[in-house]
């Protein structure tokens, strides 16, 4: 089955989780088990009418997926414009299981103004979907802004302690971000505009503009503004640890499964292919700002004594990495980076999960207050192990596929920046064994503890599907790397067409040395580790006057055409 | 009938001459009528808006000069001439429960309503300097009594006399702006000015004009800094005036402005550009960080109205087609939006508490969900959220000056929405996460319903389907400083 059927699959996955919220505003706010069963039963719908991305998507197809184009506002060329190709669909299908998990898991834990919550919560989906499928700058924008405001209400109202204050931060943070990213998407509106003469939004006709530098360089600034404000990268993560720390348990899951992942989803979709030269030039501050952020966030995580704010600070470390692996700009590179933002959605989101059923039973997140919780929440420690293994990167879970990924890609480009990073690896496993081993292992200090339950029913159950994945991702990747070829054979097109015109203008120079432009393959990931031999290696290697360049790409086309 | 009339003109102004002889019989309406059945002067109010705009209806399209080539009948006009029977309307519904409350409940208040839209619609059309300066008083003047109908109130007479002091100033200032491009011209026609400029060379004298008009408009739109009235004037009249002063008097001098520099003063570009490039970037800036410590509500409001005109400016400064296009599209909807926050101001006046402090506010959320929800979206609206009219409005600003190439002023404009939005959250704090306020119930009076439900229909509908507003105000745009038939007396 592929995606030929005009079925408009995505309006469908947008718009349930909206009819969802509609729903409950015609319920009587005091019939809170009701507003649960809808809640609960429209998010699962959600996840459910999502599926067929996993099974309808067509890996080979290098085509946007599920297309559906309708005219909104004509006059300025602004078109309700959806479509997914393997990146987006894997991020959709996140936002639509955490989505779930995160309603499932509030059950029990929120009695108070019900109704809002669960209306607040299927808009952010709405948004969070939104922003993933659009394919028209002007309908990704206002998606992309729809999200504030529900996470907003969600940890202004729900929070705790300094809920006012972390729910302003992140509001604001966010805005200026993203007010300075649609200066940009404005500038590359009215550029393109004054190539062609039409008015257009289409993301996929900037995927084919070719910008100036100067201009490439400005707006590489405004959305990097916008992006890395959302990772976060640092200096723009402090907003972070407060929303994280302040938000409900269901309000950090989804901050930290799929809200962050906007950045990255916004680096590699649109900064990237559309402005390539910019993104070259940026790589080193790049690299630097992400190996500060690998480095200081786990060296921050360390030092915490909250629960919840140390799996915060380990979100700056481990976003570091994907912003490393992605600005590799070579295939293994972006492809260790988008895998890793799959595990740290549901690893960090898993571990989020975890620290809100600690909360909810003590009501308090100092890691002093906990101690030998193993002996009276077996179960619970055995979930709380596998996430902290995966979130360590050990091999046969998922963490490691997207690390070792990100490292490849990495040493290619820079061997120092890659050495750095395993430092930062070093520094994950330190500080998330030291957490459980002070809250999992010895003696039972506290008596507060001793009587705790351990999970129940509903609670195991948001918890199966992640361990699944955990093990599905870490043991067998292939399907998951596979679809994302297509994606990352788009960016990377954008990127060495950029670099052969570069190699091309400085030819002659002596100085100009042969760039190794990238090792580019079906199922490259897979290959270089020696698990697949179907596909050989192929290094395409560049020379400063560009006289290769058209080979590397016959090579690529011959290759699609002979699978 | 003297020279240069037609019968046809009659047709083209049939609607100011319904809506003043609407006016004068509304006012024997309320001499006829006993004291009990004033409620039903709202109707009537209504009902003259109604045919104002009905008698509007078939001179869509049209693209005239009447009246010896005083007043265009062209879709510019038009457009604004909505946008001042929409407010006009919305201010008469929000109007009757505030004056019951206040205990001023009467006929000659409707009256000067559309007295003070009427002249609005004569700004609209004006193309000639005392035409201008004619529809411009008409409305100050009928303002100037509205701004201090409560006769009881010191803030409302305080407000008053500061307004009329101020305002005679202003159109002293603006006056003799106007004299000296007459005087260097020898004409008052808007078009005639252009022409007559165009031959001769920029004389120190016409820039002293020209800034004296700037001067002049940028009072009536309350730009910094010239705005030192607005706040006290805002707070200290009657909420629904509040809000049509905002709103309705505001984008009427933006068409006079739009007119002047569009029509008249084409040639001075590169002299006006700068001074309303500046101006744009104080007006907002002062607005919005002197909103930023304000904690009545009306007083922030207010505020916020004068940063918004800050935006508005940006429109004027750029000076493209664009840039017109984005400010009509944002005084569209700047009305749904600025008018349902002023409902929701007037809702919370009741008989034992003023309630226009932020305090007053406080878990509005709780004792009327669907006020506090009507509220959150004018405030993300005013703040330029999506999926609100107030983005699209925001949208084409912006677009407008990237696209002429003012990136700085782009960049200041999106800094200061930023700082916007936090004044206006806090409002949100205040409505749903803040324990509730005391006071006597909220009772949403159905003529306040009806504000409320039209509001929150047009900043909801302008912001996910705007099509059709930006089609309409595209067509008014194009309209603007076009060669006109009957630009000389024939």
């Amino acid at each position: 089955m592929t995606n030929t059927a005009n079925f408009p699959l995505l309006s469908l996955i947008l718009f349930t989780p909206f009819v969802g919220a509609v729903l409950l505003l015609f319920v009587n706010k005091n019939r809170q088990d009701t507003l649960r069963w809808i809640a609960n039963i429209t998010s699962g719908l959600g996840f459910l009418v999502s599926l067929p991305l996993w099974f309808w998507y067509d890996p080979l197809d290098p085509d946007w997926q599920f297309v559906e184009r309708l005219q909104w506002i004509p006059s300025i060329g602004a078109e309700y414009h959806l479509g997914v190709d393997g990146f987006s669909s894997l991020l959709i299908l996140l936002a639509t299981l955490m989505g779930f998990l995160a309603i499932m898991s509030s059950w029990t834990a929120i009695t108070e103004r019900v109704k809002e919550y669960y209306v607040f919560l299927l808009l952010l989906q709405v948004g969070m979907i939104g922003a993933f499928v659009a394919l028209d700058f002007l309908l990704f924008f206002l998606f992309w802004e729809v999200m504030l405001v529900p996470m907003y209400f969600l940890i202004g109202i729900w929070g705790s302690d300094r809920r006012l204050y972390s729910a302003i931060k992140f509001f604001l943070y966010t805005l200026v971000g993203s007010v300075v990213m649609l200066l940009g998407i404005l500038t590359l509106y009215f550029y393109q505009h004054s190539l062609t003469g039409t008015y257009t939004f289409d993301v996929t006709v900037f995927h084919q503009l070719s910008v100036p530098a100067d201009i490439q360089f400005w707006v590489f600034l405004a959305f990097f503004l916008g992006f890395a404000i959302k990772v976060p990268m640092f200096p723009f993560h402090t907003w972070l640890p407060d929303a994280h720390t302040d938000a409900p348990t269901a309000g950090s899951v989804i901050l930290a499964a799929v809200l962050l992942k906007m950045g990255t989803y916004g680096f590699i979709r649109f900064s990237l292919p559309i402005l390539p030269e910019a993104s070259r030039d940026f790589v080193p501050m790049i690299v630097w700002l992400s190996i500060i952020g690998i480095i200081y966030g786990a060296l921050v995580a360390l030092a915490q004594s909250d629960w919840k704010r140390l799996v915060a600070y380990s979100s700056v470390s481990h976003m570091g990495m994907v912003m490393l692996g992605m600005f590799a700009l070579n295939p293994v590179g972006i492809t260790g980076s988008i895998v890793q933002q799959i595990n740290h959605g549901i690893t960090t989101g898993a571990l989020f999960l975890l620290v809100g059923v600690v909360y909810e039973r003590r009501h308090t997140r100092e890691i002093s207050e906990y101690g030998g919780l193993s002996k009276v929440m077996p179960v619970y420690a055995a979930i709380f192990l596998i996430m902290t293994m995966s979130s360590i990167g050990l091999p046969a879970l998922n963490g490691f596929i997207g690390e070792i990924l990100i490292l490849q890609g990495i040493f290619v480009e820079n061997k120092m920046w890659a050495g750095v990073a395993a430092v930062g690896i070093v520094l994950g496993a330190t500080y998330m064994l030291w957490l459980y081993q002070r809250t999992m292992f010895g003696d039972v200090t506290n008596p507060k503890n001793e009587n705790l339950p351990d999970l129940g029913l509903r609670e195991l159950a948001t918890f199966v599907p992640l361990i699944v994945l955990v093990f599905w991702i870490g043991l067998y990747p292939s399907p998951l790397i596979n679809r994302l070829e297509t994606s990352v054979e788009r960016v990377m097109s954008r990127l060495s067409a950029s670099e052969r015109r570069d190699a091309q203008a400085g030819c002659g120079d002596a100085s100009a040395v042969p760039t190794v432009m990238a090792k580019r393959n079906k199922g490259f990931g897979v290959d270089t580790l020696g698990w697949d031999r179907s596909h050989s290696d192929e290094l395409a290697v560049i020379d400063a006057c560009g006289a290769s360049a058209p080979l590397t790409v016959t090579a690529i086309t011959d290759k699609r055409e002979s699978d | 009938m003297p020279p240069g009339f037609s019968v046809l003109d009659f047709y083209y102004l049939l609607p100011e001459l319904v809506l003043t002889s609407g006016a004068l019989v509304l006012l024997a309406v309320d001499v006829m009528i006993s004291k009990k059945s004033q409620g039903l002067l709202m109707w009537l109010a209504l009902g003259i808006v109604a045919m104002t705009g009905a008698a509007m209806l078939p001179l869509a399209g049209v693209n005239v000069t009447v009246a010896r080539g005083l007043m265009a009948v062209d879709a510019f006009a038009f457009f604004f001439k909505v946008v001042f029977l929409v407010t006009a309307a919305l201010t008469i519904l929000m109007s009757s429960r505030y004056l019951e409350v206040e205990n001023v409940h009467f006929g000659e208040y409707y009256f000067l309503i559309l007295c003070a839209t009427l002249g609005m619609m004569v700004m609209a059309s004006a193309v000639d300097l005392i035409a201008i300066f004619i529809g411009l008083e008409t409305m100050a003047v009928s303002f100037y009594i509205l701004v201090g109908y409560l006769k009881p109130s010191r803030r409302s007479n305080e407000a008053a006399v500061k307004y009329f002091l101020l305002g005679a100033f202003s159109l002293g200032i603006l006056l003799y702006g106007m004299s000296i491009l007459y005087g260097l011209t020898g004409t008052t026609n808007l078009h005639g000015i252009m022409e007559v400029l165009d031959s001769s060379d920029i004389s120190p004298v016409l820039l002293l004009g020209m800034v004296l008009v700037i001067a002049g408009v940028g009072f009536k739109v309350a730009a910094v800094p010239f705005h030192m009235w607005a706040p006290d004037v805002y707070e200290g009249a009657p909420t629904p005036v509040t809000a049509f002063l905002s709103v309705g008097s505001k984008a009427a001098s933006f068409a006079v402005a739009l007119r002047i520099f569009q029509e008249a003063l084409p040639g001075l570009k590169d002299e006006w550009q700068p001074l309303f490039w500046l101006l744009a970037v104080l007006t907002m800036t002062v607005g919005n960080i002197s909103a930023l410590t304000q904690s009545n509500l009306k007083r922030m409001l207010a505020y916020s109205s004068i940063a918004h005109a800050g935006y508005i400016l940006m429109g004027v400064a750029v000076g493209t087609p664009w840039g017109i296009q984005a400010m009509l599209i944002y005084l569209a909807v700047y009305v749904f939006m600025q008018l349902g926050a002023f409902a929701v101001v007037v809702m919370m006046r009741r008989q034992d508490i003023v309630g226009d402090e932020l305090k007053d506010l406080s878990g509005l959320y709780f004792r009327n969900p669907v006020a506090a929800i009507a509220m959150l979206l004018f405030l993300l609206s005013l703040g330029g959220i999506p999926p609100t009219a107030g983005f699209m409005g925001k949208f084409w600003l912006f677009g407008a000056s990237i696209d002429a190439g003012f990136y700085w002023l782009a960049i200041i404009a999106v800094a200061n929405s930023a700082v916007s939005l936090y004044y206006y959250i806090r409002v949100v704090v205040f409505m749903w996460m803040k324990e509730e306020a005391g006071g006597s119930p909220i009772v949403v009076q159905p003529a306040l319903a009806v504000t409320l439900v039209i509001g929150v229909v047009g900043t909801v509908l302008l912001g996910i389907y705007p099509a059709p507003l930006f089609d309409f105000a595209e067509m008014s745009a194009r309209s603007l400083g076009m060669v006109r038939l009957a630009a000389g007396i024939p």
